[in-house]
């Protein structure tokens, strides 16, 4: 299901924010868009790379005990919704902490971690199509930690 | 000769305790290591290897363009085929003009990484390049390895000025099968106490000895002295039969809070050691790789590390005690579960 | 536009049918919306099947010929529709699109999914593929636990409780006890709901819609008994994150502006109407987007009753999607059905006097498209 061109085209953005500003109206978009849904063709060309700080704040979160195949290690784990300091918002899991020490509005930093392993790579069983391929990401730490 | 610019270190947050492991196994292998660090099951020797990079490269103000070289030493590339640094580097955004190479030599590949970097930089190949150490530690069960083996990673930034100088460094070699881990096998494999004089002992203290004479030091001229620490006993006793005092080791010993973190051992030692010394310091590093080879380093701590700390801190960038003393301890059960040993 | 009515609807039981496979139940549905609307098979011109992911679920995609085939229907064009958990309702869209514009007569609009033969884990996959699979679903989000996270901002913004969720869930169970085809036909508690094993905080299983098998069908013609008087389809971001309020499903908000506008009515003219509560949550939200309460009010509205069997406006009367069941392609079909047979009378137990309006609201995954469709009864 995930083969290596499909993690290799979302590298940048997964391993370390880079997104996407629309220089007409100056929105910032993450993952990086190819025209901004405002403005549509008079941005085309117009979108500039950004280089986001992985820094945010949660807007909501919920711990999550029935997992996604291939994180039945991590459960429960605590997955958010973070709005970076640039704008965008993104899902992604927080970890290092302990499950009531999130709040909304708790800030945030991030880190990255192993997002998903197919099957037949490693120790850990993984999930998926058995190319033992290994996607990486970005997934968050409490402020004042990492 | 070159100089290490800044460092960055890295642990997981998790331990078992020693106790534990034996109350599992009906057997005490302890081997001085009171709790091992031992990682997330979302975290490998690629996200360590990264977040202690990050800390290393955020402490400096630093055009990440400069940095042209990336060296990671490690037992436990989650690819056998495939690098670990060029994903590392990619999240770091230091390609594509970039000379990168995965190391493997047992638990010495990252102190080697460094010698790699300083070399290039003497040359004047590059400007900075960056050394990289981490591990997460291998061991099957019901051995002295499992009470022992740790995770965790160190990265050097090193480039021609800096915060502590290279004043010399040695590496010393042979051919001794003391520890190995063939590519079919999970874990790796020892020789017991083969390990023990041949191995660890012999090279460890051929090598101190040589970097020393060639410089004219011993002992006493260093602040503190980082040896590879498998175990708590082996660089206690290499430390004591070159001279050093206790209080020149305790700084940088850190296998009793987490374990033997491999390639990352002593240089977590050594990031350790660096962080509670003071301008004018000495420090001496020696790793230890099975197969087997050591490399010593002549370290000299200058005036920079207070400007660099300042930053290092008012960024609050975490320092290697930081993450020694945040932990969370597990008991067997979610340890087995972390360390993927429950099939499911 | 012509007018586009409902002759007839056909539904199977709901629930785990180990016995019956993926075509025998679009068979069965299709069939029984036939002998409603009285009419032979030969006088279908088109049909319309929603099915969210057979290829996945079992393993069969081209499965529009699959089901011409079966009905003997071969010559006629057979349209597969695919909106996430808005499919069936989406049918219904294109459905009436086609009758409204006068190019065919009769139109037949069958939804169905055979959930139950492939294995939990798997299933939890193919449910997943709903979501943003790059940026949502690679970082561990499953479907209860987005909306596990509107119910969290919701309940920090307006107070929802915990017992008002809960209160979703044990009304549209005691309603699915009167619907002999019910997936879960048992009532429950408050306090079964809240000592249910977690899913996503704070939502547990039995906030959660089951995964079923089941089949249901209706007849569009320009004469019926029931007439469509809207059908407006909306989309939002695809991505929960994405969205400027996370308690608000913009899709149900635009689709439903659209709808009432198209309709002539106001949202306190709907007399009853078959919401989408995938999770307990989204029946309180959706309530809320489609202007039957004020934002923020409809988890008390609930606990009050409002939305009860005998409130002022019942919601899910059929069970709903937590009791009913949801074969995912079937439900936005069987939210059509439920109104039907009410607005005609014939539903039995759970029948609701004196009715004009019926509106029917099908989401698609986390809130990523929505159809509403308003009906009066002739």
């Amino acid at each position: 299901m995930v083969g290596p061109s499909r993690i290799w085209r979302e590298a940048p953005s997964r391993y370390r924010f880079l997104g996407n500003r629309c220089t007409v109206c100056e929105e910032v978009y993450f993952p990086p868009r190819q025209i901004c849904p405002k403005c549509r063709r008079a941005s085309i060309g117009r979108m500039e790379p950004i280089q986001l700080s992985g820094n945010g704040e949660v807007v909501t979160y919920t711990v999550v005990y029935d997992p996604a195949v291939g994180h039945e290690l991590l459960t429960p784990y605590i997955l958010a919704i973070v709005k970076l300091d640039e704008g965008p918002r993104v899902t992604s899991q927080i970890v290092g902490a302990g499950l009531s020490e999130i709040m909304i509005g708790s800030r945030v930093k991030t880190v990255l971690r192993k997002l998903r392993e197919e099957k037949g790579g490693g120790e850990d069983g993984g999930s998926g199509d058995g190319s033992g391929v290994i996607t990486y990401g970005y997934k968050f730490v409490l402020d004042g930690q990492s | 000769m070159a100089s290490i610019v800044s460092y960055g270190s890295y642990i997981p947050r998790f331990r078992v305790e020693g106790g534990e492991i034996s109350r599992v196994w009906g057997r005490d292998l302890r081997v001085g290591v009171m709790t091992k660090a031992i990682p997330g099951p979302d975290e490998d020797t690629i996200t360590m290897a990264t977040e202690s990079a990050r800390n290393c490269l955020r402490s400096v103000d630093l055009d990440l363009g400069k940095v042209r070289a990336l060296y990671i030493g490690s037992e436990s590339h989650p690819y056998a085929v495939k690098p670990s640094g060029t994903v590392v580097a990619e999240a770091l955004g230091i390609t594509p003009d970039l000379y990168m190479a995965d190391l493997e030599f047992a638990c010495k590949a990252g102190s080697t990484a460094i010698i790699i970097c300083s070399s290039q930089v003497d040359s004047g190949l590059i400007e900075y390049g960056l050394a990289i150490g981490a591990d997460k530690a291998q061991s099957s069960t019901v051995d002295e390895l499992e009470f022992a083996t740790g995770s965790g990673a160190a990265s050097f930034l090193i480039g021609k000025k800096g915060i502590v100088d290279i004043e010399s460094m040695k590496s010393y070699t042979t051919d001794t099968p003391d520890f190995w881990r063939r590519d079919v096998q999970k874990y790796p494999s020892h020789g017991g106490r083969f390990t023990g004089e041949p191995a660890y002992f012999r090279h460890v203290t051929e090598c101190a000895e040589l970097l020393m004479s060639t410089m004219g030091t011993e002992a006493k001229d260093f602040k503190y002295a980082v040896f590879h620490q498998p175990n708590l006993k082996f660089p206690s006793s290499v430390g004591k039969k070159l001279g050093f005092k206790e209080e020149q080791l305790r700084p940088g010993l850190l296998v009793p809070e987490i374990g033997n973190a491999y390639a990352a051992s002593s240089l977590l030692g050594l990031t350790a050691a660096l962080d509670a010394s003071e301008p004018g310091d000495r420090v001496l590093l020696v790793s230890y790789g099975s197969g087997a080879g050591s490399d010593a380093f002549q370290l000299y701590v200058n005036d920079e590390i207070v400007k660099f700390r300042e930053v290092k801190n008012s960024r609050g960038i975490r320092n290697t005690s930081s993450y020694i003393e945040e932990k969370e301890v597990l008991d067997y059960s979610i340890y087995a579960k972390y360390s993927g040993r429950y099939r499911i | 536009m012509r007018k586009v009515c409902i002759s007839g609807v056909g539904i199977t039981k709901f629930g785990e049918l180990w016995s019956r496979s993926y075509r025998e139940l679009i068979v069965e549905a299709g069939l029984r919306a036939l002998e409603d609307a009285e009419l032979p098979g030969e006088s279908i011109e088109c049909l319309y099947m929603a099915s969210m992911g057979p290829g996945m679920w079992v393993s069969q995609e081209h499965a529009g010929p699959m089901i011409a085939e079966q009905t003997g229907l071969t010559s006629i064009p057979v349209v597969r529709v695919e909106s996430g958990c808005a499919s069936g309702a989406l049918a219904l869209h294109q459905a009436f699109i086609d009758v409204a514009s006068g190019k065919h007569d009769i139109v037949v609009v069958g939804g169905v999914e055979k959930m139950t033969d492939v294995g939990a884990k798997e299933a939890g996959s193919i449910i997943n593929t709903m979501l943003d699979y790059e940026w949502e679903s690679i970082f561990g989000a499953t479907l209860p636990a987005l909306y596990a996270m509107m119910a969290r901002k919701h309940m920090h913004d307006y107070g929802t409780t915990r017992e008002q969720m809960a209160e979703v869930a044990v009304k549209n169970h005691y309603n699915g006890s009167l619907n002999p085809i019910a997936h879960f036909g048992r009532k429950i508690s408050v306090d079964q709901v809240l000592s249910s094993p977690l899913l996503a905080d704070p939502l547990r299983m039995l906030d959660c819609a089951p995964m079923s098998d089941g089949s249901a069908a209706l007849v569009l013609t320009s004469k019926g008994d029931v007439e469509i008087i809207a059908c407006e389809m909306a989309s939002s971001t695809l991505a929960l994150h994405s969205r400027e309020d996370i308690t608000t499903m913009d899709c149900v908000v635009g689709s439903s502006k659209k709808a009432y506008k198209r309709a002539g009515i106001n949202p306190s003219d709907v007399d009853i109407a078959e919401l989408h509560d995938y999770c307990t949550i989204g029946e309180i939200i959706e309530s809320e987007d489609l202007g039957f309460f004020e934002k923020g009010k409809g988890g008390k509205k609930v606990a009050e009753g409002v939305t009860s069997l005998n409130g002022s406006l019942p919601i899910n009367t059929s069970g709903g999607l937590k009791s009913r069941g949801h074969p995912i392609g079937a439900t936005g079909v069987a939210q059509v059905a439920e109104i039907y047979d009410q607005l005609i009378g014939r539903a039995g137990e759970r029948q609701i006097e004196l009715l004009d309006y019926g509106l029917c609201c099908g989401v698609g995954g986390s809130g990523g498209s929505a159809v509403v469709s308003i009906f009066r009864r002739r």
